[in-house]
């Protein structure tokens, strides 16, 4: 006789763990715009389905506020309806014996305070306020609206050097956003319903590795005005790529020896190597834009001095200080901004760390690249000092693993405390108070100390890498809004009372990425044109191939592979290895076309101008 | 060239042709519902779809092109099943109730379902009801929508008015008016090019048969009707009857024997608002006013609501004058009422004109003496006189061709091509220029502003003509898209005329909203030149040669642009 026996799933089970997983990466690339009534209603089918039976809040309590949710969708609830609901899910909230009850009720609860606009015009009108406005998901959450589906075809047929000319209608930074961007349009690329989101910032990369040099488009005729675009880095130049195309003449006023800004001198060459970078700045020079280097407005240069010699201004100046501990000792020896630290390397100041310990404060990207850096630069040991979890860090996680992989040491849930800094001034190492994580507040698990004794963490270097900050009082003492460090702006990139003046980049935004750089210099290109009475169009005449026709059979996502860690920490050589043709063409192949087949078809599948 | 094979045939096709019409010039037709060349390629419906060999899931053929080597199946066992299925879970949405509506037989899902011999439907049926002011001239009935999205195209692609659009998602995504608006609200030029679009019965116009019959059954009204140059030109399309068949003068008859007292032809009250029109472009045209701004036609309703919504600042510009259905009203009402000596109180006038936007139009007041009313009394369709006709039983074959009743009887050439685009404006010119030299030009002197064919040069026709040393800038231009662009230019400064003639749809009244439907062809070109060519045959060609115009103005107007004429034959125009 046995006693016991080994479980194995039945066949219903295996299944019903294969759809749980399909359901899940289906709500992750989940369309914008959906009516959220809908979706609750939807949601609580599923959760009432997952019920157990047991308990009466539950098991009947989740119907019941379906059949009223029902009721609002078909017109059939009066105001009275939502206030049942809200008692129902209330009672249900504080009254279910399990999660299954009280969260599902909670889920509807939260709808119906978030929402409530939605229900009502439900109730009232009997219509509906949320219509479907993001047919192609890559593009609507691409900042710039790169026509992505029309690249990935090109670089499918191998017409690589189309597909850069394409991407620049809309970014003229195609190498380096196929090194580093952060791609949001992969989010929630509807291929995920399939298998596994597009590949789609290593199809980039595809294209621009293998296209080889591509002239920009020719410019239009010139206007005859003139353009001042303070800062060379992504959206200084971007802006003045477009203006130039359009038949301005630009001129980019750049503090440093070379463009490029924060692409040349905050992101490491091992992620972005230099000539790379140039590949693209060199393409937006060609179209005639012309520089004055080592000019910094407002020592220089004054504002005021450009505006008289220009028919426009744009301020690009990015964010180029950095933001303080605001711990004593931060002032010592040792004691670096990050911003600084890799502008330093940038600039080929390389600085020594043979043997030295290296402690980095922050958990997002610029820390990243600080710490590879360093490791890069010979120290001994490089640490991370990060007040929450590695799972809160704001770094990309291909960048925490990257980090991980070369060596560096993860020292979380630590707050800085104190600065330990020796007679001469010079940094010894620093206090960390212990932290736990603790309550989830918006979002956000947040932390708490531990209450335990303070650690010491002994180094030869502090590199604080908590944020940066932009230098503003040049421009608020010229008379353009500043508030909380940043340039205030209307949503055209202009100034209310300062007609020809514009701004956009970091400087506007606040620290953000390349590609809301890029995206910000469209709009603020297109309404300088504006401002200067021109209304020109930019577009690209490359046709887009035909979508294939070929069954969508599930098939893993191609992955860009790195060098081998021990190895490429001993120099800054790129990380990131590309992809062979024929992996791109199989990953290319994945490509859905949701601007051919679905909503895209119908309505804006394609914007083929701006 | 590409080479494939459809159904077991080799063909070759150029490239970029879609396998619809790559099957069809090789004479397979395959069945479609939302499918409109050029202006709906989005493959809604999936009733389009055909097979490729080698692969599982099914493509449509409607925008997807055919490729070298394709194998295209488009009636396999699989097709078969699943356009069946797709055509019966339509029907699971679409209210059935066919002998009530206005498509029956004109019915594109009713052919296919008919076609694939579907008797019974076994899913769960789902109608969506919403509200709708059934006294507004368009009716929607959602219940019998089928989401197609012909009518959202075709108003922004074509009309470039986007008064239609999607609402709501998910299941519940429907069709409804833009912007959370009613249709009443919304800026809706009343076109009809959505009805006409329409694969089924769930745009149509408001029936208005009912009160015409009532009229006739009134013993105390004489009843008048006027009939509009473009009906002519379509509606034996709809009765069956060849268009060398289908004349006038069997319209009239078939009016006469419903009960109509007096049956006038509206070519008429064109040749009557040419001489007001003319006369009132010469005048503004001397006097310089049209330096600026060209002076633009005001005989279309769609086009006059259109401006006032959308370029409420070019109102000013439009002719005064009324259009020829709100002159002949006028008249009918005035001048015909005095020469029968009954009160204009008596009178019920009733139109029948291509269009829908003039059911809004009648709602224009008439003041003349004691009488306050309205020049036009009811307006129909095309298509509703059709109805009507088939309604009285009367036998097409039995119809005789039959004159209109005296004394406003004369029609010329020049008022027969109102009913296509560029008609009012050659019309208006060949009369401008006999008020400005007093003497006829070349009957074909102004052939220049005829469109050259269906939205040939987007709908827009250029053209100058030198009289004397008098150079006239025109431009014609039907379609309200192409109109809009036509207008941004014209404000922009980048073109400049002195007389713009604009029909709101596209080909002009011949392809009105109110016309005979046929489901995928655009037939406003060909009936144009049915026009012309009556026109051609004419014995009178110019508006002010029409005899018994003359004598109206002899007997009750006096002259163009008279004191009388200003008050009851113009209007002003209100942004």
């Amino acid at each position: 006789m046995s006693r016991l026996e080994i479980d194995s799933p039945s066949r219903a089970d295996i299944v019903i763990e294969g759809l749980y997983k399909d359901l899940e990466r289906r709500i992750e690339s989940s369309p914008p715009g959906l009516c959220p009534v809908d979706m609750a209603r939807a949601f609580l089918e599923l959760c009432h389905a997952q019920t157990c039976g047991k308990c009466v809040p539950c098991r009947i309590g989740l119907g019941q506020l379906n059949h009223l949710i029902k009721d609002v969708l078909d017109g059939k609830a009066t105001m009275e309806t939502l206030e049942v609901m809200e008692e129902t899910a209330v009672s249900i909230m504080e009254s279910a014996d399990c999660a299954i009850g009280y969260e599902a009720a909670n889920m509807v609860y939260k709808g119906l305070i978030g929402y409530r606009d939605d229900y009502i015009e439900h109730i009232e009108r009997g219509r509906c306020i949320c219509t479907y406005s993001q047919p192609v998901p890559c593009v609507s959450l691409c900042p710039a609206r790169v026509d992505i589906p029309g690249y990935i075809a090109l670089v499918r047929d191998g017409r690589y050097a189309d597909a850069i000319r394409l991407i620049r209608k809309d970014n003229p930074f195609p190498t380096t956003c196929g090194f580093i961007c952060e791609h949001p349009c992969e989010a929630r690329c509807r291929r995920n319903m399939v298998d596994d989101a597009i590949n789609i910032r290593g199809l980039k990369r595809v294209a621009a590795d293998f296209a080889g040099e591509v002239d920009p488009p020719a410019c239009a005729d010139s206007t005859g005005k003139k353009v001042a675009v303070l800062g060379g880095g992504p959206c200084g130049l971007s802006a003045a790529y477009y203006l130039q195309l359009m038949g301005h003449q630009t001129t980019v006023f750049e503090m440093l020896p070379k463009l490029g800004g924060m692409l040349r001198y905050g992101i490491p060459n091992y992620r972005l190597p230099k000539e790379r970078l140039d590949d693209d700045i060199n393409s937006i020079l060609k179209t005639g834009v012309e520089v004055k280097y080592g000019v910094k407005v407002g020592t220089d240069i004054t504002i005021q001095e450009i505006q008289k010699e220009y028919d426009a201004v744009l301020i690009a100046v990015g964010a180029s200080t950095d933001k303080k501990l605001g711990l004593d000792g931060e002032n010592a020896e040792g004691v670096l901004p990050a911003v600084e630290f890799l502008r330093d390397v940038g600039m080929n100041h390389i600085m020594d760390l043979t043997g030295k310990e290296v402690a980095v404060i922050g958990g997002g990207n610029v820390s990243m690249d600080a710490v590879r850096t360093a490791k890069r630069l010979g120290a001994k040991k490089v640490s991370i000092v990060y007040r929450r979890r590695i799972a809160d860090m704001t770094a990309l996680y291909d960048e925490i693993e990257g980090a991980v992989a070369e060596g560096i040491e993860m020292q979380t849930l630590k707050a800085p405390a104190s600065i330990d800094v020796d007679e001469n001034n010079h940094v010894k190492g620093i206090y960390v108070t212990p932290q736990m994580v603790s309550a989830i507040k918006e979002g956000r698990a947040s932390i708490r100390p531990t209450g335990e004794e303070d650690i010491y963490i002994p180094c030869d270097v502090l590199i604080v890498a908590i944020g940066q900050n932009i230098e503003t009082k040049h421009f608020e003492d010229a008379g353009v809004p500043v508030a909380r460090g940043k340039i205030v702006t209307t949503s055209t990139g202009a100034f209310k009372d300062m007609p020809g003046v514009f701004a956009g980049g970091d400087s506007a935004s606040g620290p953000a990425t390349v590609i809301k750089a890029i995206a910000g210099a469209k709009v603020v290109a297109a309404n300088i044109d504006e401002y200067l009475g021109y209304h020109h169009i930019i577009t690209s005449d490359v046709e887009v191939p035909v979508p294939n026709l070929d069954d969508r059979t599930p098939c893993g996502r191609v992955n860009l592979t790195e060098r081998e860690a021990g190895i490429r920490v001993c120099d800054f050589e790129g990380v990131e290895n590309c992809m062979t043709e024929k992996e791109a063409k199989q990953e290319a192949n994945r490509c859905l076309r949701c601007d051919h087949f679905g909503y895209g078809i119908f309505k804006g599948g394609r914007e083929k101008l701006w | 060239m590409v080479n494939l094979i459809i159904d077991g045939k080799q063909i070759s096709v150029k490239e970029n042709t879609t396998i619809m019409e790559a099957a069809d010039q090789n004479g397979i037709t395959i069945p479609s519902l939302c499918y409109l060349k050029g202006i709906n390629e989005i493959a809604a419906c999936r009733v389009c779809v055909v097979e490729l060999e080698g692969k599982e899931r099914l493509i449509t053929a409607c925008n997807n092109v055919a490729e070298e080597g394709m194998i295209v199946y488009t009636n396999s066992p699989k097709v078969r099943n699943h356009r069946r299925n797709t055509v019966e879970l339509l029907l699971s949405q679409h209210d059935c109730l066919c002998v009530t509506c206005m498509r029956s037989g004109n019915c594109s899902l009713q052919k296919i379902a008919n076609d694939l011999d579907i008797l019974e439907i076994p899913f769960k049926k789902e109608l969506e009801h919403q509200p709708w002011n059934k006294k507004f001239p368009l009716i929607r009935d959602s219940a019998k929508c089928i989401k197609c999205m012909r009518c959202i195209q075709v108003c922004d692609k074509v009309q470039g008015l986007n008064i239609w659009d999607l609402e709501g998602t998910g299941s519940r995504t429907t069709v409804n008016v833009a912007g959370h608006k009613t249709i009443e609200e919304s800026d809706c030029s009343l076109c009809g090019q959505c009805i006409t679009h329409c694969p089924v019965g769930a745009l149509r116009e408001r029936s208005d048969t009912g009160k015409v019959w009532k009229a006739l059954a009134d013993k105390d009204k004489i009843v008048v009707a006027q009939v509009a140059p473009a009906v002519r030109a379509a509606w034996g399309e709809q009765i069956g009857l060849a268009p060398e068949d289908a004349t006038i003068g069997k319209i009239m008859d078939a009016l006469k024997r419903m009960g109509v007292d007096y049956v006038f032809d509206t070519v008429f009250s064109a040749d009557l608002t040419i001489m007001e029109e003319g006369h009132e472009f010469v005048q503004r045209f001397t006097s310089g006013e049209l330096k600026n701004r060209p002076m633009f036609t005001s005989c279309c309703p769609g086009w006059i609501r259109f401006v006032k919504s959308q370029f409420p600042q070019l109102v000013r510009y439009l002719s005064t004058a009324k259009s020829p259905q709100q002159m002949f009203g006028a008249a009918m009402k005035t001048y015909f009422a005095k020469e029968l000596g009954v009160s204009p109180d008596k009178i019920f006038t009733i139109s029948v004109m291509p269009c829908v936007a003039k059911k809004a139009e009648r709602e224009m007041e008439l003041f003349y003496e004691e009488y306050a009313g309205h020049d036009v009394d009811v307006v129909v369709t095309t298509r509703e006189l059709v109805k009507m006709i088939r309604s009285a039983h009367i036998r097409p074959d039995t119809l005789e061709d039959i004159e209109s009743d005296r004394p406003m009887q004369g029609g010329t050439g020049a008022g027969v091509i109102f009913g296509a685009t560029g008609g009012v404006m050659e019309a208006a010119l060949r009369s401008a220029y006999y008020i400005i030299k007093k003497e006829n030009p070349p009957v074909d002197a102004f052939k220049a502003v005829r469109s050259q064919g269906f939205n040939e040069n987007n709908g827009v026709q250029e053209a100058e003509f030198a009289i004397d040393d008098i150079t006239v800038r025109t431009a014609v231009v039907s379609g309200l898209g192409n109109t809009r662009a036509l207008l941004n230019k014209i404000e922009s400064g980048e073109v400049h005329y002195d007389f713009v003639e604009v029909m709101a749809c596209p080909g002009g009244c011949v392809g009105g909203g109110g016309q005979p439907i046929h489901d995928g062809q655009e037939l406003a070109f060909e009936r144009g030149k049915n026009l012309y060519y009556l026109d051609e045959n004419m014995e009178l060609r110019f508006s002010h040669e029409n005899p018994d115009v003359l004598k109206m103005y002899e007997d009750f107007f006096e002259k163009p642009n008279s004191h009388k004429a200003h008050m009851l034959l113009h209007t002003e125009h209100v942004e």
